[in-house]
């Protein structure tokens, strides 16, 4: 079973501060690591291709610094690492990089299966994941917190708000996974060491066949007009009386604020 | 001379600190309240392969020397000093095994030491037998393929956790040292069972256990180097042993040192914060001199050590004055910190009451001292 995992490097997010002024992420210094869910998706994939054989390849689209991102992933025991990397793909927004990283999986070829977060630490879509499965027209299943291989088939448990929903799909597939899936391993020194002398695949725009105007700032139909930080309202309004004026007076208040 | 660190130590060596301020440190209190054996901290030691650093690759371990082992367990000493302690006292008996023994002795014990699969002990220590190696009373007779040995250890540290010992006997208390001999004897084998449990001035969570060898059988194969030949064994042992006792010290003197430094720049007394006060930043100043000191004086034992040069007086050096500097440096530790420094409220007592075991384990500061006059009288004999 080949299965392919998508990470994504991430500034950590416990080390982040926002720069009020701009209300942008201060970058500086940050150390990046891989997107936190995504290393369940590593974990995921490595746990099943010990179990059924087959091999495990990364993939991230970024800059030249996200090679570190994949070498841990290589610590954590995935075979084989790609990375994604051009100038055109700069600025891409959920859709380009879907687009950009579903060219590269056609370009792996053989997988039976492809893993990813449930979504990222930073821009917190959760869009891409359905994006790739779109772009390549495969199923998709979403936060997934259980996988179970039968033949051709997957068996995946959902974690939904309030509930569990198992659903089957054929492979090949996509699947976002959820923290609760397992328990990322720590790689061992060794581990690291090895991964260190491993091969990083670099691959530009050329290298996978991708369509510049699909890629980033042109293949970006997303505009950001704005990006704050979302005020912290603390001042509440108390309403008392007999219930019925109560509930008048806040529907009136809601009309009013064009809330309802 | 180059005090650099390569990429790759420099990795290990940033994923100690990591893993040491996340996983070590919050719990490192709690470890030593309770007294129980830190597993969890042994089994993360494990998953990083840390157990190998100087073993050799072909018995799993990394090859990387007694200076980047020195420097971890430093490491591991400043953020939770009962899991140095235990990566120390392994290496006690996982050293005499990797130069000593044979190479199916390596296969069979090396290996799961190295892996960390099996925490590793060394006992020599007796009733009658401290300071006084020569006086090992634990016998060893042969009989057949096999060796049997009577006798008792006392303060074995890891003792009953150990899957692996090294221990010395006497196959003829009337020759001293020259009847010594080294086995590797496991837990388990008939005849072998441990005794109580030390209570301690500190270091709660470290086990000391007495070894009780009744009529127990070792397989000849098990003799460690040549039956007779235990002292060398013993004292090489010890070697790498007060290299350990040093960075361990080490490791406690920066944890106090830490914590001073905090809380003189948090207390506020006369209006102003108490790092402010001279009497004050001079105690920090000598307590970090001191520390410095003590460092390079392990790195540069260990350095000769992983140079195949003698190393035995440097490393009775670094033991010697970083065994007196922690007790020092911990004791100026609780000063800085006035009256909630004796309270269990903030662990700087504990260190203190841990700094006095390096003055005496592994050969007590007398001791030491008389290694290293011993040497110096040889080196500048007229
Ligand atoms: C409002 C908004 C503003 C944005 N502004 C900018 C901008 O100014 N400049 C800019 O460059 N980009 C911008 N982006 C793009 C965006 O930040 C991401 O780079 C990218 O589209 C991934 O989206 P996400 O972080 O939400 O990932 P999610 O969809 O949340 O990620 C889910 C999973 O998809 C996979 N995945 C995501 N990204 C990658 C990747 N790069 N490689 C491999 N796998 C991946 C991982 O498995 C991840 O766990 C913006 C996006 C939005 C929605
Ligand atoms: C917590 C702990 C852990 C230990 N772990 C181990 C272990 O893992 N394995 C092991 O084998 N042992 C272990 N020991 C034993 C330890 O190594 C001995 O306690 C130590 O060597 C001192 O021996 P002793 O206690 O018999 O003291 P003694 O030898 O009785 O010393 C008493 C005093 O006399 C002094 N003295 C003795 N001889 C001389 C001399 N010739 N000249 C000047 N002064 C002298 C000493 O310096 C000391 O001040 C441990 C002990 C403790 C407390």
């Amino acid at each position: 079973m080949n299965i392919i995992v998508c990470i994504k490097q991430v500034p950590d997010t416990s080390e982040v501060s926002i720069d009020p002024e701009t209300n942008t992420i201060v970058r500086e210094g940050v150390p990046a690591i891989i997107n936190p869910f995504d290393e369940n998706a590593i974990e995921q994939a490595v746990q099943m291709v010990e179990e059924h054989g087959g091999k495990v390849t990364v993939l991230s689209m970024g800059p030249p610094q996200a090679e570190a991102a994949l070498r841990e992933a290589l610590a954590m025991g995935a075979d084989e690492a790609i990375l994604v990397s051009d100038r055109c793909f700069a600025a891409s927004d959920t859709l380009a990089t879907s687009y950009v990283l579903s060219t590269a999986i056609r370009e792996i070829g053989d997988y039976d299966l492809i893993f990813c977060g449930k979504q990222a630490f930073d821009g917190d879509t959760a869009q891409v994941p359905p994006g790739i499965a779109e772009h390549l027209g495969i199923p998709q299943v979403t936060f997934a917190i259980g996988i179970e291989v039968d033949g051709r088939k997957v068996r995946v448990r959902r974690l939904l708000e309030d509930e569990f929903e198992t659903v089957e799909v054929k492979m090949p597939a996509l699947i976002s996974v959820v923290k609760q899936i397992n328990e990322p391993r720590r790689p061992g020194i060794k581990a690291k060491l090895a991964a260190k002398k491993k091969e990083v695949k670099v691959w530009d725009a050329s290298c996978i066949d991708a369509d510049a105007c699909l890629c980033g700032f042109d293949g970006s139909p997303t505009r950001v007009v704005r990006t704050f930080a979302p005020s912290r309202n603390t001042e509440g309004k108390k309403y008392e009386g007999e219930p019925k004026e109560v509930a008048t007076a806040v529907v009136e208040a809601l009309i009013a604020e064009k809330i309802i | 001379m180059d005090f650099n660190f390569t990429e790759d130590e420099q990795m290990i060596i940033d994923a100690v600190h990591e893993i040491g301020q996340e996983e070590f440190e919050p719990r490192a209190s709690e470890v030593a309240e309770l007294g129980e054996f830190p597993w969890e901290n042994i089994e993360i030691l494990r998953e990083m392969d840390l157990f190998g650093i100087p073993v050799p690759e072909e018995y799993g371990g990394l090859e990387m020397g007694f200076l980047l082992w020195g420097v971890v367990g430093e490491l591991l000493s400043r953020y939770c000093s009962t899991t140095g302690s235990v990566f120390g006292a392994h290496m006690l008996c996982q050293y005499p095994i990797m130069a000593f023994g044979t190479d199916e002795q390596k296969d069979k014990y090396l290996r799961p030491l190295t892996s960390g699969e099996h925490i590793g002990a060394f006992g020599l220590t007796e009733p009658n037998a401290g300071s006084d190696a020569g006086s090992v009373a634990t016998k060893a007779e042969l009989r057949g393929d096999k060796y049997i040995l009577n006798g008792t250890k006392i303060f074995i540290s890891n003792g009953g956790v150990a899957e692996t010992y090294v221990v010395i006997a006497n196959l003829d208390p009337s020759k001293g040292t020259r009847g010594l001999t080294a086995f590797i004897v496991e837990k388990g084998m008939p005849g072998f069972e441990f005794g109580k449990n030390e209570k301690k001035m500190g270091w709660d969570a470290l086990p000391n256990r007495e070894l009780i060898f009744q009529d127990c059988e070792v397989p000849v194969e098990n003799v460690l180097y040549k039956p007779g030949r235990g002292f060398r064994v013993a004292m090489d042992t010890l070697g790498v042993g007060r290299l350990g006792m040093a960075v361990g010290a080490v490791g406690l003197a920066q944890a106090a040192f830490d914590a001073a430094i905090v809380y003189a720049q948090q207390r506020e007394q006369f209006g102003q914060k108490i790092s402010e006060f001279q009497a004050i930043q001079f105690k920090l100043a000598d307590m970090a001199t001191e520390i410095e000191i003590s460092r390079l004086m392990y790195q540069k034992a260990a350095w000769l050590k992983d140079q195949g040069e003698s190393f035995e007086k440097e490393a009775a050096m670094a033991k010697l004055y970083s065994s007196e500097m922690v007790s020092r440096v911990t004791s100026d530790a609780v000063q800085i910190h006035g009256g909630v420094g004796y309270t269990r409220e903030f662990p700087v007592e504990r260190y203190m009451r841990e700094a006095k075991l390096f003055e005496i384990v592994e050969g007590t500061s007398e001791i030491q001292r008389g290694i290293i006059a011993n040497r110096l009288l040889r080196e500048y004999r007229i």
